[in-house]
């Protein structure tokens, strides 16, 4: 597969903070990314700095094969980015809004229109088309914000923490938009989040604490490395679950067992097959993966 | 190309969208309305009629004349730079807000920005003080009209020269701001500050020698001066016309700081002009300075 982002010992300090700490990772074509970290561990400094935002003190950020040092105006026009506020100028119409910010990437006149039209079918805007963005509501602006910036056609779309604060139903239509980009146009997602769901659902997660990379790789494999398995035992007694001689904890009908992973399960129920009449095995969870990786829990925003 | 006449487009639209801007604008020419009904033009007048001699009959209608062109002087002096201050907030904005972390994550140079913001500060002050200007002389005509077509097209000439010095200087003050706080404090400062340190509340001639000294020193200063002759020439000419002597006229101009002195030197309107568009040349360098220095501090 291709690789449409390379980050190669990326640093940056900010005084004597160091914000980036020497990461390197690599988003290959068409993938769903998340990059994980409480706040201040470095990731809209990052983004920033492939943005063209902001000066690196040392490293290289190539994007679609333009290094950002040299041609960073090719570079910015292969990114979409939707901030985590809406930075759209609320006293201005969509269109308007569109409109100017299609004019900064040389689209005026009938390829405007034209893509208008694509955005507008793709993002089913036309009721909010013409309605002032302070008047809409946060999923009608996370949409208008979503297409601004797949406006100029990016291979690139940057979601930085696009659902926080949004309520559950506002967040299930902004990935059920996220979903149709990804199918439709084989769109490269670079998302950063605070929920773990989120994170769960990316083929490849890079987990940053500090300002340097502490565990990368796809979420089953971060599960597999950081997190054991869980049975979940039903209809046994406390008894019963004392006597397999591992950790557990009281559920609903039944108890979970804690395994280092599957083949330990696997022998469990082998050695053990008159308890395992009605059982279930799961793996561990996208926060234990971020617990165990960088000692603190991410939830919703907060570090806890 | 299309990116800075798109920015300065939306620049100008969204400053006349945000009410809360735009009639913060047209908060100075309130406040001077406002204190000219209360007690400014009895204080005009006052001064007017105590520097003429005994025995010389001026009409009403010149004396009127002569204190509604004080008057649309101070009003235009002050809204040239107090309106392309506020104009000029939509720049803070965008940083207070985010919205220029999305501007600048296109490929727009930080320059093409940067002239974006002072291109389109100038066309809403001009097409504002150009609205007040004519307002102004409605009400000039309604009350005493002297003026000549010459002093028209130069007081348009002079708020232009305002209107330049007065986005140079917003620009440069508002390039060090970044919050809506600090936006209110410079807003309040020099819409309340800027009014005194010009001339356009109180005449020059009456404040202390000291002072008067300091204030020479500030360009604003002869903005109002060169805005104050336009506006009232027409008036005091007619006055000479009607037997006033030189030497009263010569007083008038002096009170109504139509003639302006540095250091006991008298200085002319053409100095004036070189005075505003000197300053004016030197704070766009500035403002270009900061801007090239901060652009290569982050790319």
């Amino acid at each position: 597969m291709k690789n449409v982002i390379e980050i190669k010992n990326l640093c940056k300090s900010f005084g004597s903070v160091k914000a980036v700490q020497d990461i390197s990772f690599s988003v290959g074509e068409g993938e769903l990314f998340a990059f994980l970290g409480i706040n201040g561990a470095g990731k809209s400094t990052t983004i920033n700095i492939m943005c063209s935002c902001l000066s690196k003190d040392s490293g290289s950020v190539i994007i679609d094969g333009d290094n950002t040092d040299i041609s960073p105006d090719r570079a910015k026009k292969k990114l979409g980015v939707v901030f985590q506020s809406s930075t759209l100028d609320g006293s201005l119409s969509v269109l308007d809004n569109l409109r100017f910010r299609a004019a900064l990437y040389g689209i005026t006149g009938n390829e405007f229109r034209s893509r208008l039209d694509e955005i507008v079918s793709l993002l089913d805007l036309s009721e909010i088309l013409k309605r002032q963005v302070s008047r809409l509501s946060g999923g009608q602006r996370r949409k208008a914000d979503i297409a601004r910036a797949l406006f100029h056609r990016p291979r690139i779309l940057i979601l930085d923490e696009p659902t926080t604060g949004l309520d559950p139903q506002t967040r299930k239509l902004i990935w059920s938009v996220i979903y149709k980009l990804r199918e439709t146009e084989g769109m490269t997602v670079f998302l950063t989040t605070h929920y773990m769901e989120e994170a769960a659902e990316a083929d490849r997660v890079v987990i940053l604490d500090s300002g340097r990379i502490t565990a990368e790789g796809t979420p089953l494999e971060l599960k597999n490395k950081y997190t054991g398995d869980f049975i979940s035992l039903y209809g046994i007694s406390e008894e019963d679950a004392c006597s397999l001689g591992l950790p557990f904890e009281p559920i609903k009908d039944g108890y979970r067992i804690s395994v280092s992973d599957t083949a330990e399960a696997t022998r469990l129920i082998i050695s053990h097959p008159e308890l395992f009449s009605d059982y279930e095995i799961t793996k561990g969870k996208m926060d234990d993966v971020f617990l165990a990786a960088t000692g603190k829990r991410l939830t919703g925003g907060d570090k806890k | 190309m299309n990116a800075v006449p798109s920015l300065i487009k939306r620049n100008v639209k969204l400053f006349f969208k945000d009410r809360a801007m735009f009639l913060t604008s047209l908060i100075t020419p309130l406040i001077l309305l406002v204190l000219y009904a209360t007690f400014l033009g009895n204080v005009y007048r006052d001064s007017f009629t105590a520097n003429l001699p005994e025995g010389l009959q001026i009409s009403d209608k010149l004396i009127e004349g002569l204190v509604g062109g004080q008057l649309i002087s101070s009003i235009l002096a002050v809204s040239c730079v107090t309106v392309a201050f506020c104009s000029n907030f939509l720049m803070v904005q965008d940083k207070a807000n985010g919205t220029l972390k999305d501007l600048r994550i296109s490929p727009v140079s930080p320059g093409a920005l940067s002239l974006s913001y002072y291109i389109a500060t100038l066309i809403s002050t001009l097409i504002i003080c150009g609205v007040a200007s004519a307002v102004c002389l409605v009400y000039v005509a309604a009350v005493g009209w002297y003026m000549s077509v010459a002093d028209i097209l130069l007081l348009f000439c002079d708020i232009i020269v305002l209107v330049l010095f007065g986005t140079a200087l917003s620009s440069l003050i508002n390039f060090f701001l970044s919050s809506q706080g600090q936006i209110s404090a410079v807003g309040t400062i020099v819409s309340s500050g800027y009014g005194f340190i010009c001339g356009a509340y109180m005449p020059i001639a009456s404040f202390g020698e000291g002072l008067q000294k300091v204030i020479s020193f500030l360009p604003g200063t002869y903005g109002t001066a060169l805005v104050r002759n336009h506006a009232m020439r027409g008036a005091l000419a007619e006055m000479k016309s009607e037997g006033a002597p030189d030497e009263v006229i010569d007083a008038l101009c002096t009170a109504l700081d139509c003639d302006l002195s540095f250091f006991d030197k008298s200085v002319s309107l053409g100095a004036m002009y070189a005075i505003l568009g000197i300053s004016t040349a030197l704070l766009i360098a500035i403002y270009v300075l900061l801007n090239y220095l901060k652009a290569k501090k982050n790319p």
